[in-house]
């Protein structure tokens, strides 16, 4: 058995799940609707935030992203958190 | 190019052990109206359609690839640990002759995965309402694979999925807006 | 689906039954009519949900929301939110 995760890794997880949805379904609403000034300002401020939070949960659970920091100068941390399906 | 993110686009819980659901699921994974089916289309379509909707087109394609890791995380869930004869006993027998627990590119009825599935005509008319019928089939799919199952927490999921088609509908009809707006347009004829 | 909006998001018809057919009649037939087939071009500023429930929802704008359960089990077609 692996360990379990902590109840904190599904709960960060879920809040970068939560902004991206929203960066996601205006990106689709911008793509059809360019020129919403209010739909762009919602669309930054959440792709920002998105940022901040996973900026959060790489510093306690390790990358999220290819391309993000390795934060261990003797350990390839990519491949040692869980991928998706095994959570 | 694309960069891979470590995370689902929705949380997927599966609550009991079904492997039944996993052969259903099967259509929305390698079938004619799955996800990886829409996500070929729509990313194959945005090199020949007008600029304004390339756009939408490779930004839902890139949602359809997530959706597709969904359901391979369900598959994945209610097969992993299933022994030989539940799997029988699901009517996945054919598939474990063939695959072991792999996870494979065919339909519920395990008709393998066909380019023939996609279409791409080069109209942006009859594309983008080409496109509009596979969103609204894949949303039956989605219904007919709910009406199936009784595992609470998959059902959770698939409705999420489920309202993805259909505001992906409705960005299509948008989309067929723009192109035949009458605006900014010189006579052709 | 919330009762103000101007249109069903399901209908219903019933199909023919001969005394020849086999299985009992299932009375009605149900199928889907999304509020994607009503709405035309998006309006701007359209009321959202918050964040987290647009992700459970699975759409930012309520207008598009539609639950959806299994028609022909009982106790059916209510959403539990």
């Amino acid at each position: 058995m692996t360990k379990p995760l902590p109840k904190e890794y599904y709960k960060q997880l879920e809040e970068i799940q939560t902004a991206d949805f929203v960066v996601m379904e205006l990106m689709l609403y911008l793509d059809t609707h360019p020129t919403d000034q209010q739909a762009i300002g919602q669309y930054n401020q959440f792709s920002q935030y998105s940022k901040q939070l996973k900026r959060a949960f790489e510093s306690q659970f390790g990358p999220l992203q290819q391309g993000s920091l390795n934060p261990s100068q003797t350990d390839w941390a990519w491949s040692e958190s869980p991928w998706p399906w095994q959570v | 190019m694309w960069t891979y993110e470590k995370k689902l686009q929705y949380p997927v819980k599966v609550s009991t052990c079904n492997p039944t659901l996993a052969k259903y699921l099967m259509e929305q994974y390698g079938g004619a109206d799955g996800e990886l089916a829409a996500a070929l289309r729509y990313m194959n379509q945005r090199y020949t359609i007008p600029g304004k909707v390339i756009g939408l087109l490779n930004d839902i394609a890139t949602e359809e690839f997530a959706h597709l890791e969904m359901i391979a995380t369900m598959i994945y869930k209610l097969t992993k640990d299933a022994t030989p004869q539940q799997l029988r006993d699901a009517g996945l027998a054919e598939h474990y002759v063939s695959h072991d627990s792999a996870l494979f590119y065919n339909n519920a009825a395990g008709v393998p995965f066909t380019a023939a599935y996609i279409q791409a005509k080069g109209d942006p008319i009859a594309d983008l309402y080409e496109d509009i019928a596979a969103e609204e089939k894949a949303r039956a799919t989605y219904q007919w694979i709910i009406d199936m199952s009784d595992d609470p927490d998959l059902n959770d999921s698939l409705r999420f999925l489920r309202e993805r088609e259909v505001v992906h509908s409705q960005r299509f009809r948008e989309a067929v807006e723009i192109l035949k707006d009458e605006r900014d347009q010189k006579k052709v004829f | 689906m919330k009762s103000q909006q101007p249109f069903t998001s399901a209908k219903s018809y019933v199909p023919p039954h001969s005394p020849f057919d086999p299985c009992p009649p299932i009375g009605r037939k149900y199928y889907s009519t999304p509020p994607n087939l009503y709405l035309g071009f998006q309006p701007s500023d359209l009321p959202q949900f918050s964040p987290a429930d647009a992700l459970r929802k699975g759409t930012l704008w309520k207008v598009f929301y539609d639950y959806y359960d299994n028609p022909y089990r009982k106790g059916a077609g209510k959403s539990r939110d």
